[in-house]
């Protein structure tokens, strides 16, 4: 894969390494026919986004040929690393002209070359991983309700609420308002924290399809940095969700970009009433991926892995430990999960999966193809450390 | 108990801002009173507060252009709440450009002040912010703890330098010490010291002037016979004075500080309307 990136794009790509750096420590870097995707899912598997960047935002943009399995190579860097090759947005705005990327398998580096003016070159040779296709499964078409607003409204929008504020929740009342309010869990004592909220009119956005009054809450965090990106390249965001639980999609598309980012959305502890729509809509959306969901659905963001044999070899992705629950266990966290809101049930985590404090009510399976599950016996899936590879 | 009260100028909400942030950081949890005619923030010498106590008057004639309140009976129309400044600062810091700013008491999961914010917007409705901030209503029987400090029976008064540069100072001498000496006389002249088994480093202040106390009674037989060069002198924790520093916000017109030797430091600050005084103990 070759690309080459110039002008005021340097800095959106900058950006979108900006808003990928607040979700995972992980950037995965896959060219596409359709174009460069960047993406990064956090630990806990809550929070997921891509950034797919057609081919004409590039001056020059080769995908790379097929390997021997029809696939495109791909791989996986350190954000930390790759994230400071964009550090500084405003001299990389000045100073830098030009900016290509390239991605040879055989030479087993990242290459990102930045041009400077007055013919300096800088050149970051980055070690990678290889790793599998990391895909998040999600139909935004299936989502019961959409806002749509320019991202000047909802920036003016979060700014009310403090930075060390966790979660937020987005709700929309019967007449269209739509309110935002910050999350409150049942730790804490009510005397203790201020409630702020926030009522925007409907008039205030540009879309408005909501079917019924819902509120969904999500982390305010990965929404910021989506949010300092869709502020920068002034572009509409979309706001796609449904019931209590099921992940929220945001997205910004342009013709030469499409940004999704999928959060997970808090359970409620009454939405037990609202499982049934919700078990439907999942369901559906698995039998179109011929996935099998864990049963789990409400509780994370549906990944998908793919290894490029299908079923063979077992290199199932390392940082995806995959499980296959024993109908037990699988029972007892489900169990678990409908109280969800009342015990922070951890046991029930993936194992290998370092617990995420502020969202521990939230419960994350993993997903495997049916295929896969059959071919590999329960244990040798348990990975629970990734293989010590040397990190760059 | 009735209490609503409106700010409408932008200048005014830009200074109760300012009030409201100095206060902030100078206590996390403090007592706010209101009266007909004025607020106050007061923070009593609890020990659990290291000693310092603070009293910040306001008129709030000079803040709303509309305020009301009823108390729990019509001999004692006042309210005596608890809350934490820094909630309050958190909602005015957003509402710089607000229409109109709300100040209300309300009863929702638990007796709160809220703050509704009216911002200008793109729709032809503007938008409205809530913040409700729980507070505890202090009863009657308490009311007698927040009584006003009375001026103590100091041995120096003197009128402070520029804060800015006495921040500075305090600022850098914090690095080396955790105490710090404030002695000064009845010459205009002040001394800051700190002195550690390595360093010893002090800061010569000097013309400040004495501010003329009106005599009422005996309180100033003390200064009058003292000879104006002997210095009085206070060892104070130095993250207390450095807190008063850095936190002012409003730019005192006057600002004071009358030091009864090796007990306490007062400081007064003035500022049009605002009044703050801030008592540090001194140290053993």
């Amino acid at each position: 894969m070759k690309c080459v990136v110039i002008g005021g794009n340097v800095k959106v790509l900058g950006k979108a390494v900006h808003a990928l750096s607040r979700i995972g420590d992980e950037l995965y870097v896959e060219p596409t026919e359709n174009g460069l995707s960047l993406r990064a899912v956090n630990s806990s598997r809550s929070a997921y986004a891509c950034f797919l960047f057609a081919p004409l935002f590039f001056q020059l943009y080769e995908a790379g040929g097929p390997d021997a399995h029809g696939e495109l190579f791909r791989c996986k860097v350190l954000m930390k690393t790759f994230l400071a090759i964009f550090r500084s947005l405003p001299s990389l705005e000045k100073t830098v002209s030009k900016c290509l990327i390239s991605l040879n398998p055989r030479a087993s580096r990242l290459v990102v070359q930045l041009h400077y003016k007055y013919g300096v070159t800088k050149t970051h040779n980055l070690s990678f991983q290889e790793c599998e296709l990391l895909q998040a499964i999600f139909d935004k078409q299936l989502c019961t309700s959409t806002l749509c607003a320019s991202a000047r409204v909802l920036v003016d929008a979060v700014v009310h609420f403090p930075v060390t504020l966790a979660e937020v929740t987005l709700g929309v009342g019967p007449s269209g308002k739509v309110s935002l309010r910050n999350y409150v869990d049942e730790e804490t004592e009510p005397s203790k924290t201020m409630v702020t909220e926030l009522c925007l009119s409907e008039d205030e956005f540009q879309d408005v399809r909501v079917p019924q009054e819902t509120q969904v809450t999500f982390c305010l965090k990965e929404f910021r940095g989506l949010l300092s990106f869709a502020e920068s390249s002034n572009l509409p965001l979309s706001i796609h969700f449904d019931t209590p639980g099921r992940p929220a999609v945001f997205s910004l598309e342009d013709p030469l970009l499409e940004v999704h980012l999928v959060l997970a959305t808090l359970a409620d502890s009454n939405a037990s009433s609202q499982a049934q729509t919700a078990n439907g809509a999942c369901h559906k959306c698995a039998a179109d991926e011929d996935f099998a969901v864990d049963d789990l659905e409400s509780y994370m963001i549906a990944m998908e892995t793919t290894t490029g044999e299908e079923g063979a070899e077992p290199p199932l992705s390392p940082t995806f430990p995959v499980r296959c629950p024993s109908p037990a266990t699988a029972l007892e966290a489900e169990r678990s999960t409908l109280a969800s809101d009342k015990d922070e049930d951890e046991d029930g985590a993936v194992p290998g999966t370092p617990p995420q404090k502020k969202f521990r009510s939230l419960f994350f399976g993993s997903v495997l193809t049916q295929s896969q599950a059959r071919a590999h016996p329960t244990p040798s899936q348990e990975v629970l450390a990734e293989d010590s590879e040397g990190e760059c | 108990m009735r209490f609503r009260a409106k700010i409408l100028d932008v200048a005014c909400l830009n200074h109760f801002t300012r009030v409201i942030n100095t206060i902030a950081k100078l206590a996390k949890t403090c007592t706010l009173r209101l009266t007909p005619g004025k607020l106050y923030f007061i923070l009593t010498d609890k020990v659990a507060n290291g000693g310092v106590s603070m009293w910040c008057e306001l008129s709030q004639g000079n803040f709303f252009d509309e305020f009301q309140m009823e108390g729990v009976a019509a001999e004692h129309n006042e309210i005596y709440l608890e809350l934490m400044p820094e909630n309050l600062s958190r909602a005015l810091k957003t509402a710089q450009n607000a229409k109109t700013v709300k100040i209300k008491l309300t009863n929702k999961h638990c007796p709160c002040l809220t703050v509704a914010v009216e911002l200008p917007s793109l729709a032809s409705s503007s938008r409205i912010v809530t913040h409700d901030i729980p507070v505890a209503v202090i009863p009657r029987r308490l009311w007698n703890d927040f009584k006003e400090p009375s001026v103590p029976d100091f041995d120096v008064s003197i009128y402070l330098p520029v804060l800015k540069t006495m921040k500075s100072v305090v600022e850098r001498m914090k690095n080396l010490s955790n105490s710090i000496v404030i002695e000064a006389n009845l010459n205009g002249e002040m001394n800051l010291k700190i002195e550690t088994d390595l360093v010893s480093v002090t800061t010569h202040f000097k013309d400040l002037g004495n501010p003329p106390w009106v005599l009422d009674g005996d309180s100033q037989n003390s200064t009058q016979d003292r000879d104006p060069e002997t210095m009085a002198e206070a060892r104070v924790d130095i993250k207390k004075l450095q807190q008063l520093l850095a936190g002012q916000q409003v730019n005192p017109t006057k600002a004071l500080c009358n030091i009864v030797s090796k007990r306490i430091v007062h400081f007064i600050l003035l500022h049009e309307d605002v009044y703050l005084q801030y008592f540090i103990p001194a140290l053993a």
